[in-house]
């Protein structure tokens, strides 16, 4: 394939497009890194390079508020994205595994649900169930919240992934005596292991992030990372808020490259 | 939505047949009663009566409604004209949205174009590029477009700097940012659909028309576009539906003349303002209008795979 001008492939055009749009993908990210960086009380003034902020992250004023809610953010989504995949686990081997049966479609339909309904109509949702059942607002509500809506999200790696295993590996396993419980257990379940650790990042991620739903059914007193943030930037955007957004980034970015170069390598054997 | 379409077809196995409910038990609960319950009785609350500290009444009453859609005058007596407040809220949402969706077409298109027509090896790692910004939390992100964007933020520096203003323009609090806003959010919506579109496509048919004298642009309207149309839907759906209910940019980005629907159902529920069965209502109304787009949607898709069958 020639690549002149006469590819038919080829538009003139499209390339600077797509700078253009890497730009506005990674300019805000880059300029608040460079900015969290900066010595100085303002945001506006460039006053040279410390690690003020993130100092003041840490032992700073607001510091024991930002450590309570990261420690939430971090444990609800560690627990909530453990039991998501699980679920999301049995869920896919019924689906991929189970042969055709009535109400697939329909279960289906219920594991996808929490990507169909808008985050905000979910997240008013959930109030009200919350409300009406009595049930206090806090911890827990958040921790059941993130649990149901992160099992889509980790269930669309984990089927994709199955769908991709023969199943003659686990029937050899049962025509060698292996039971289904061993089948399921010793070969399906090592298989699926890439799958599986992408979708509990990714449900791991999609509840570090999530802010409107946690907004609505987190209670007086109980913050997340993301609620603090938000309440804190309401006021105006601060120098430590840069450094604590900084952290956040780089660490999601640390997540996903490890979930992708997990199911690459996966690809290319 | 996604999830639907992939794992659809497919030749099954049925090694686990007999365990499939107690395997789908968990999920069926979990979802079922924390996120499918809890729809229902939102659409029961929306036709309750308001309690005024937030809450409701358990009386059956069609005052959301008829407040969304209705003005009857300070003391509810007059006879009812149209409320054109609440109505044009969500009008305004639907055109941020649909601009919004516009924008990220305009440049998701070709940048998923140029990706698909890069050497197979590298695709993947084009496409991570495109979605890394995606799985960083979307208050940072929308807080990073905000510094940049403001009236003494760095995009106004720079441009100062180089002569290019005389005077900072203001961007932040303007509907330019939220479309700016909802872009940076949802892009990758846009793009992968059109990749994988685009990946697909038969690119002997461009050289046929590139033989019979098309010119490229012809080739592109003509042929490369309408075999790409069902990738150009499907990151338009995905991309106008989460804009339409977005919260966080029209709220950072856009300020209080930038009202959008998100913003009008969460005022609902926060301290003693609030109306819940109004909240409720206005969720409603917003769900349908995301369920309508989606079926549409759905029989759009089974329409296209059909034909492709």
């Amino acid at each position: 394939m020639a690549s002149s001008k006469n590819d038919v492939r080829h538009y003139t055009g499209f390339f600077p497009i797509t700078v253009l749009c890497l730009v506005i993908l990674y300019a805000p990210l880059l300029v608040v890194t460079i900015y969290s960086l900066n010595d100085s009380n303002s945001i506006t003034n460039w006053e040279g390079i410390s690690f003020r902020w993130y100092v003041d992250v840490f032992t700073g004023p607001e510091s024991d508020k930002f450590k309570t809610a990261a420690w939430n953010s971090f444990t609800i989504a560690l627990m909530a994205s453990v039991m998501a995949t699980t679920i999301a686990t049995l869920a896919a081997t019924a689906m991929v595994r189970g042969g055709s049966f009535r109400g697939r479609g329909l279960s289906l339909g219920l594991i996808s649900l929490p990507l169909m309904v808008p985050e905000i109509v979910t997240a008013v949702a959930t109030l009200i169930f919350f409300s009406m059942i009595d049930f206090t607002r806090g911890y827990l509500t958040i921790l059941v919240a993130h649990t149901a809506f992160c099992i889509p999200f980790a269930y669309l790696p984990i089927s994709a992934r199955m769908q991709g295993i023969d199943d003659n590996f686990e029937q050899a396993a049962m025509d060698l005596y292996a039971s289904k419980r061993q089948a399921f257990t010793k070969i399906l379940l090592p298989l699926m292991a890439p799958g599986i650790v992408s979708g509990l990042l990714l449900a791991f991620i999609v509840s570090l992030d999530d802010f409107i739903i946690t907004n609505f059914v987190k209670g007086a007193g109980v913050e997340t990372l993301p609620t603090a943030i938000f309440g804190s930037v309401k006021q105006g955007i601060k120098p430590n808020i840069m450094a604590i957004s900084t952290m956040l980034l780089g660490f999601s970015i640390v997540l996903v490259t490890i979930s992708f170069l997990i199911s690459k390598s996966d690809n290319t054997k | 939505m996604a999830a639907g379409a992939s794992s659809g077809g497919s030749a099954k196995s049925d090694t686990y047949a007999e365990a499939r409910n107690w395997l789908l038990l968990p999920s069926w609960i979990v979802i079922g009663i924390f996120v499918l319950i809890p729809v229902i009785l939102m659409l029961i609350y929306s036709f309750l009566t308001k309690e005024f500290r937030g809450g409701v009444i358990w009386e059956f009453s069609l005052a959301a409604y008829d407040q969304f859609f209705f003005d009857r005058g300070l003391f509810g007596d007059s006879p009812p004209v149209i409320e054109w407040t609440y109505i044009n809220i969500f009008w305004r949402s639907i055109w941020q949205a649909g601009l919004a969706t516009l924008l990220s077409l305009a440049i998701g298109f070709p940048t998923a174009y140029f990706i698909a027509t890069r050497p197979e090896k590298i695709r993947p790692a084009w496409v991570f590029l495109i979605t890394i910004p995606y799985w960083v939390n979307l208050l940072i992100r929308t807080v990073s477009m905000k510094f940049l964007l403001r009236d003494q933020g760095p995009l106004n520096d720079f441009l100062l700097s180089i002569g290019v203003i005389s005077d900072p323009i203001h961007i932040v609090n303007t509907n330019f940012a939220v479309q700016l806003g909802l872009f940076y959010s949802y892009l990758p919506f846009m793009v992968l659909p059109i990749y994988a579109s685009v990946e697909r496509y038969n690119f002997a048919l461009s050289e046929a028309a590139a033989d019979l004298y098309a010119t490229k642009w012809v080739t592109l309207r003509r042929v490369l576009l309408p075999a790409v149309k069902p990738g150009v839907i499907a990151g338009c759906i995905l991309v106008f539906v989460p804009s339409l209910g977005s919260f966080l940019a029209p709220d950072l980005l856009g300020g209080a003349r930038n009202f959008m629907i998100g913003s009008l159902i969460e005022e609902q529920f926060k301290g003693n303002a609030g109306n819940w069965p109004f909240g409720a209502a206005a969720s409603m109304i917003l769900l349908s209008m995301v369920l309508v787009i989606l079926m549409i949607f759905a029989r759009q898709q089974a329409k296209a795979n059909k034909g492709d069958a």
